[in-house]
């Protein structure tokens, strides 16, 4: 059992969490300002390809992060434009994002790179070495190891609880996913709001997957997300649409996915795939127990036109 | 008649009414004619929009249509291969029609068949029943499984008003996992001589092959018989009134002394049910044992199939005709023009794209047109 915990795993448990956590603060945002984004997964195919194609092209990772970033921004542009200015259905709509996100990518691979499936390994981003921190003795190894991009998803957690909770800009956003004819009333221009939001959504689920393919494997693949998109909508489930919560429930799916790998690796009863099945219950479980009704922002799902 | 009513009903205010007002974005507004334009125009939009991608291959838009008819239409063997395409694609296409008729999106679809087709080759492969009886049974066990499967979302969306997508997304992927362990090396359903397979069925449980010297197999006709039924079903009897009206409009149904609940239930065990045979006809048919990994997204390619098909069955079988013609001669295209399968992919994405933008841009039309009309 030791051997589960190890500071390894620890590590890999954060390497696991990071790509969920992003996605997961971009949908925090767009669903609280009353869009339903179903999209993330789509939108991280598009941000780890693009991130990919800037990085062999330019030879620098950073190229890649912030073409991620603006792929990510794109499709959740398009998701924007059909859902909130033309008022569109939004599932369907973040379907549409979903089948295009990764019919595209991996239409696309062949295309750059000549070869079906995978592109050939490109620049990395490198770790930040903050003295001091990976010298420390046991936790060390974990520091000497995390990327600026690993830094960046906790502060840009509590940027995101601060502005969302904290600010009159962010609760102006959640009174557009609650009641936007009130908010309407007051002044809000609720479908502004809420194409940013889904912008934003997008660009955090594309360095979600910029993180996937250029921190954790240096390449891309097509499908390389395997259901993260879904994963952190679960994890809002889970986390009533909170931050805090949302976080750690980020966290654990993350340090789960580690010990299932390691578990793998020490040939342990429980098979692997099976534990990766987990999260997905648990959050039926826990959409069946005590998320209720009322912890959904209350107008998710519903256009908003003045009438 | 009761189109009038239903009509009436969707134009009725009602503060109760399911999150997606889906009827109203797919309905295309009555007529037949208007219903095949809408299809043709969709069709050609996202064809159009995709093109870019056939360049980007080097090739041409020419080269790559030739193509495509040649390897989906061009020989009898080519167009047995179309149907064969035709049949998953539209049993699933079907599922995701019947939910959206009660208001419900059914994005599982594809765990759904996954399931259905395991449970139909375990059942078809181990169950002692005579050699007569073996593929009714094992096609029914897919059913069932597929039905199954959708029962919790079902309940936590008729009982706590659970979004049946996000559930049903959530089981995808446990179904996934689930499906891969049973047939991985060290799982308990998988062949001592094929990796990530059953064992083969008995030939008691295939069914029969209906072309000769081809692959097309009597789940095609089985697939056009159920879409009669559900036609019949949807237009005809007074479950399926009651089943529109719960789309259309909860709170007038629930008015009318309907239950929502009880037909949120059918509905979703339906959508499942139809989703288990699409997996199930592919396995007993196609396959002839379950394979890890056979159905390359039929599930989710089944949301564009009936969307574009308006959620009718006649359009839903056009739709599934579409996407089986792209299938069946992607193989071509990717051999001829270099273009990669997963163009299908970006194009059902497309068709999905447009059929949620249409009801807006029919918005902005009808405003433009009136306000022309003012002046």
């Amino acid at each position: 059992m030791i051997d589960l915990l190890s500071v390894a795993v620890l590590l890999s448990g954060i390497h696991l969490a990071v790509p969920l956590l992003y996605p997961t603060l971009g949908g925090l945002l767009c669903e609280r300002a009353g869009v339903m984004n179903i999209g993330l997964e789509g939108m991280m195919l598009a941000g780890a390809f693009a991130g990919v194609v800037a990085s062999y092209a330019t030879g620098s990772p950073w190229a890649g992060i912030v073409a991620a970033v603006l792929a990510g921004a794109l499709s959740g542009f398009g998701l924007a434009v059909i859902t909130v200015t033309v008022g569109g259905d939004q599932v369907v709509a973040a379907t549409a994002v979903n089948l295009v996100g990764a019919g595209l990518t991996a239409a696309l691979v062949p295309v750059v790179w000549g070869v079906d499936g995978a592109s050939p390994p490109v620049p990395q981003v490198p770790a930040l070495v903050i003295p001091g921190l990976s010298g420390l003795p046991v936790v060390g190894a974990i520091f000497a190891d995390l990327t600026v991009i690993d830094y960046g998803a906790g502060l840009l957690a509590l940027a995101v609880w601060w502005f969302v909770f904290k600010t009159q800009a962010g609760l102006r956003l959640r009174a557009c996913g609650e009641n936007p004819e009130a908010a309407d009333a007051a002044g809000v221009p609720v479908n502004r709001v809420r194409f940013a939001a889904v912008v934003a959504s997008g660009a955090l689920a594309g360095l979600g997957g910029a993180y996937l393919s250029l921190v954790t494997v240096g390449l891309f693949q097509a499908g390389m997300t395997q259901g993260r998109g879904y994963l952190a909508l679960a994890a809002l489930v889970f986390g009533k649409w909170r931050v805090g919560p949302a976080f750690v429930a980020c966290l654990a799916f993350g340090l789960a996915a580690a010990v299932a790998l390691r578990s793998q690796v020490i040939d342990i009863a429980v098979p692997y795939e099976l534990l990766l099945a987990l999260p997905y219950l648990l959050a039926l479980v826990a959409l069946a127990t005590f998320v209720g009704r009322a912890s959904a922002p209350a107008a998710i799902g519903r256009p908003f036109r003045r009438s | 008649m009761d189109a009038d009513i239903l009509d009436e009903v969707l134009r009725a205010p009602d503060g109760q009414r399911g999150l997606l007002p889906l009827l109203q974005v797919v309905r295309g507004g009555g007529s037949a004619g208007r219903s095949v334009m809408s299809f043709a125009l969709t069709v050609l939009a996202a064809l159009v929009a995709a093109a870019p991608v056939v360049y980007l291959s080097g090739s041409s838009v020419g080269e790559a249509v030739t193509a495509l008819l040649d390897g989906s239409l061009g020989s009898p063997r080519a167009i047995t291969e179309t149907l064969l395409q035709l049949t998953p694609l539209l049993l699933a296409g079907l599922a995701v029609a019947v939910a959206f008729h009660a208001g419900l999106f059914n994005i599982g679809v594809e765990g759904q068949l996954v399931v259905g087709g395991l449970v139909s080759a375990v059942v078809a492969g181990s169950l002692a029943v005579p050699d007569l009886l073996r593929l009714p049974v094992s096609l029914l066990a897919g059913v069932l499984a597929g039905a199954v499967w959708v029962l919790v979302p079902a309940l936590l969306k008729a009982i706590r008003g659970v979004h049946e997508v996000v559930t049903t997304i959530m089981l995808n992927y446990v179904a996934f996992a689930l499906s891969q362990y049973l047939v991985s090396p060290t799982g308990p359903l998988v062949s001592p001589t094929q990796p990530s397979a059953t064992e083969r069925v008995p030939d008691s449980a295939r069914l029969p092959i209906i072309w000769d010297d081809s692959r097309l197999h009597a789940g095609f006709l089985l697939a056009l018989a159920v879409t009669v039924v559900i036609a019949w079903l949807l237009y005809r009897t007074p479950a399926g009134f009651r089943l529109r009206l719960v789309g259309a409009n909860p709170g007038a149904a629930r008015a009318h002394g309907i239950s929502v609940a009880r037909t949120t239930i059918a509905a979703m065990l339906l959508s499942g049910g139809l989703a288990g045979l699409a997996g199930a006809v592919e396995v007993l048919g196609l396959y002839g044992r379950y394979y890890d990994a056979f159905s390359p997204g039929y599930g989710f390619e089944a949301i564009a199939v009936a969307l574009l098909g308006q959620l009718t069955p006649i359009g839903t079988l056009a739709a599934a005709g579409f996407f089986a013609v792209l299938g069946a001669g992607s193989i071509q295209l990717q051999a001829v023009a270099g273009i990669s399968r997963e163009l299908i992919a970006v194009v059902s994405g497309l068709v999905v794209a447009f059929v949620a933008a249409r009801p807006a841009a029919e918005r902005l039309a009808e405003g433009v047109s009136r306000r022309r009309a003012a002046r």
